[in-house]
């Protein structure tokens, strides 16, 4: 099994990149230094972001090297290979300064040194021009990567300065294969995933293999065709934040625990011993960082379940509409056709507006459970279109 | 000493918050076997403790003490420590006797964040305080230095507590209102001082403040009338009262409660918080019936909610409901950057849930 595996579907994407890193190490014409991936989410941006860097990095080294090198890179410990990502809501403009400096170093024992940056969206205009220089002229054996969504995430210098590789959205099939062989999931589930994770690597693979997430995904769906009055739909905005909630934790309660454990340990401290008055500040950083990482695995969950039910009411809508393709839930047809009998296309397309409204609205820090409750007092039959008519436009 | 019988006499003229200081007291632990004593009736100790979280108290107490002490002689030396950077040695230095024996008032900021050697030094002072020094310590609560702080209260004879306690019912804030003005020898009455506590109900520095500026700005008695001349038209508001005059359908008196909310510094994003916690409980019981206990278990509501709400609901419409909440998602948006004048976003919410969300 090689790095590319986990990839599927980007042939034309891989291609680009093995030729330049055959140049690269053939010393030719063709390789370029620096890069960004784009892609939608889930289609496995930063995986070939690092089977690139794995294939930079282990030029002139023979198969046992070769090998060596994917490890360290898997382990996040090859030393000519620095990432910079986050798990909180934006990158912050130290870690980049940080990284800066590291980039200046010849490689110590690669013939590159390559800088991977994910999630080079979530960097603000400030933090992005320190990036700026470094990615017009790096040193000659210094490689950058960054990946994004899309080109538009980035400011239009950065995007003159980097040579740009596109991910396109996988097919249900060729998720649904990679699940198979990968993860070993059976068939039937494995399209089903797919098709219910819209394609998703990740989403897919947790719904495959978690009964957890399956079940979350399906009492959301059940909420949102449960709703008959704003008393109900009041009632669901707070159970979806509830499941959005154990969405988040369910992915960081473990690691929050270990790494607590962690560092008690480095600073040399026994399991349940008292914490001096010095290492507090330490423990409180670590504390502060889990906190902004549980905002954002909050809003990542919240977001999760607005793509749920916007590929509920697009299933909906279809139906109306007459349209006669495969529905993201296929699984619950006869429910959906039902669902479309209520109300009519116009109601759709309205619910649809209001999630999406509803997700520009927690992006720009609304609360999240009121802007939930709106959304949801827009399924109501009597409530086609949000009120976005009234007055000041709607953000 | 015979500056401690004077400071004692002197002391007596500030006991106006007579009830207070006995509260005070009676509060105070068993095994204290120094004097307690309220914050306005200090007198000089070699070793005084000042503790209780009431801040403005504790300031005046040491004030007091060191003008007692000044007044007593003027060559008074007064230096400040801060018990979180304390150094080796620092207390031993300043407390040691100088050339012309002038008196030492060493005041000790911080001690529930002191330091080791602070404690280690200070537990040796106590047992040889030295001549013509006080040393006012200020603990404004916690764990940290207990140690100290019971070796001090064991030390009857060296040292004295003066309890700072916070002034949280009416009738001590009234104490202590009517004492402010009785120590500045002016005449008021009681209903004046009720009128002036029940203006500030927030901080008592806050109250303190008001006190001052009315003995230093009026003339003869104060009255009612002089506390309307300077505080009326001052409404104490909340985002909840300006939510409940709005959601009973009073649209101008909403408008106007709104206003005074935003004049006193409220800001807008617990404005519409409050107003979205009060429609969601009105929200979730819409439509709903039943004995209230077992909507309130229901619902995860306390028994007087439900009743609350259920009084709101008169009038509304879910139609009404549901506009408002997409309205107060809106606003909530509004007042966090999305658009350009938040106030005016509040008061269009304000008319629109005054008008049951038609």
């Amino acid at each position: 099994m090689t790095a590319w595996s986990e990839l599927a579907g980007q042939d034309a994407a891989i291609a680009t990149i093995r030729q330049a890193a055959a140049a690269a190490s053939a010393g030719e014409h063709g390789m370029t230094h620096a890069w960004l991936i784009t892609g939608p989410p889930g289609s496995g941006r930063s995986n070939l972001a690092y089977a690139f860097a794995t294939e930079l990095l282990s030029i002139d080294a023979d198969e046992t090297g070769r090998d060596a090198v994917r490890q360290q890179v898997e382990a996040g410990s090859h030393p000519d290979l620095t990432v910079l990502k986050t798990e909180n809501v934006i990158i912050k403009i130290d870690d980049v300064r940080r990284i800066l400096t590291s980039s200046q170093f010849s490689p110590s024992v690669a013939r590159y040194r390559v800088m991977i940056v994910e999630d080079a969206d979530r960097m603000t205009e400030r933090t992005s021009n320190v990036l700026l220089k470094a990615l017009e002229e790096p040193p000659p054996r210094t490689v950058w990567i960054l990946c994004a969504p899309s080109e538009a995430d980035l400011l239009p210098t950065i995007r003159s300065r980097v040579r740009v590789v596109r991910l396109t959205t996988p097919s249900v099939e060729e998720v649904a294969r990679l699940l198979e062989h990968r993860d070993g999931v059976d068939a039937e589930r494995a399209l089903r995933s797919a098709r219910e994770a819209q394609s998703h690597i990740g989403m897919a693979r947790r719904l495959a293999t978690s009964d957890d997430a399956r079940q979350r995904r399906s009492e959301t769906i059940e909420l949102a065709l449960g709703i008959r009055s704003v008393s109900d739909a009041v009632l669901a905005a707070a159970r979806l934040l509830e499941l959005a909630k154990e969405d988040g934790t369910a992915i960081t309660e473990e690691r929050d625990a270990e790494e607590r454990d962690q560092l008690l340990r480095s600073l040399g401290i026994e399991p349940g011993g008292a914490v001096p008055t010095a290492l507090r500040s330490q423990l409180r950083a670590l504390e502060e960082d889990q906190k902004r990482r549980a905002t954002r695995s909050l809003r990542d969950g919240i977001d999760r379940i607005l793509v749920d039910l916007q590929s509920l009411f697009r299933d909906v809508l279809l139906l109306q509409l007459g349209v006669d393709t495969r529905l993201v839930n296929e699984a619950i047809r006869d429910r959906l056709v039902g669902a479309a009998e209520q109300t009519d296309a116009a109601h759709s397309l309205g619910v649809l507006d209001a999630i999406a409204l509803a997700r520009r609205r927690i992006e720009g820090n609304v609360a999240a459970l009121l802007a939930l409750e709106a959304m949801l007092t827009a399924v109501l039959p009597s409530q086609a279109h949000p009120a976005s008519g009234r007055g000041i436009a709607a953000p | 000493m015979a500056a401690r019988g004077s400071a004692r006499s002197s002391s007596s003229s500030r006991s106006g918050a007579g009830s207070t200081a006995r509260g005070v007291a009676r509060g105070g632990k068993a095994k204290v076997a120094i004097e307690q004593l309220p914050w306005n009736r200090v007198r000089p100790a070699p070793v005084v403790l000042i503790t209780g979280p009431e801040e403005l108290l504790a300031g005046r107490a040491a004030r007091a003490i060191r003008s007692q002490l000044a007044e007593l002689d003027p060559a008074l030396e007064t230096s400040e420590l801060e018990a979180d950077k304390y150094a080796p040695g620092e207390l031993l230095t300043l407390a040691s006797p100088s050339l012309f024996a002038e008196p030492r008032f060493i005041r000790v900021s911080g001690v529930e964040k002191c330091t080791d050697d602070f404690l280690a030094e200070m537990l040796e002072y106590l047992d040889s305080p030295a001549d013509d020094t006080v040393v006012v310590l200020r603990h404004a609560g916690g764990q940290r230095g207990k140690k100290l702080l019971d070796a001090i209260r064991a030390a009857s004879g060296t040292a004295i507590e003066i309890v700072c306690a916070e002034l949280k019912k009416d009738s001590d804030r009234y104490d202590f209102a009517m004492a402010e003005f009785k120590s500045a020898q002016r005449s008021v009455t009681p209903g004046a001082v009720r009128g002036i506590v029940s203006a500030f109900t927030g901080e008592l520095a806050e109250l303190a403040a008001a006190c001052q500026q009315l003995i230093a700005d009026s003339e003869g008695e104060i009255t009612e009338r002089t506390v309307e001349r300077y505080y009326s038209g001052r409404v104490e508001t909340n985002a909840f009262k300006v939510a409940d005059a709005a959601i009973a359908g009073h649209r101008g008196e909403a408008l106007g409660l709104l206003r005074h909310a935003l004049a006193t510094g409220a800001d807008p994003v617990p404005l519409v918080a409050a107003f979205a916690a009060k429609v969601r409980t009105m929200a979730k019981l819409s439509g709903a019936y039943g004995p209230p206990g077992q909507l309130a278990s229901r619902f995860g509501l306390a028994p007087w909610q439900v009743d609350r709400a259920r009084r709101d609901l008169q009038g509304w419409s879910d139609e009404g409901l549901a506009r408002v909440i997409q309205l107060l998602a809106e606003t909530d948006a509004a007042v966090k950057g999305a658009a350009y004048d938040p106030e005016f976003a509040l008061e269009r919410l304000v008319t629109v849930i005054a008008a049951r969300g038609r």
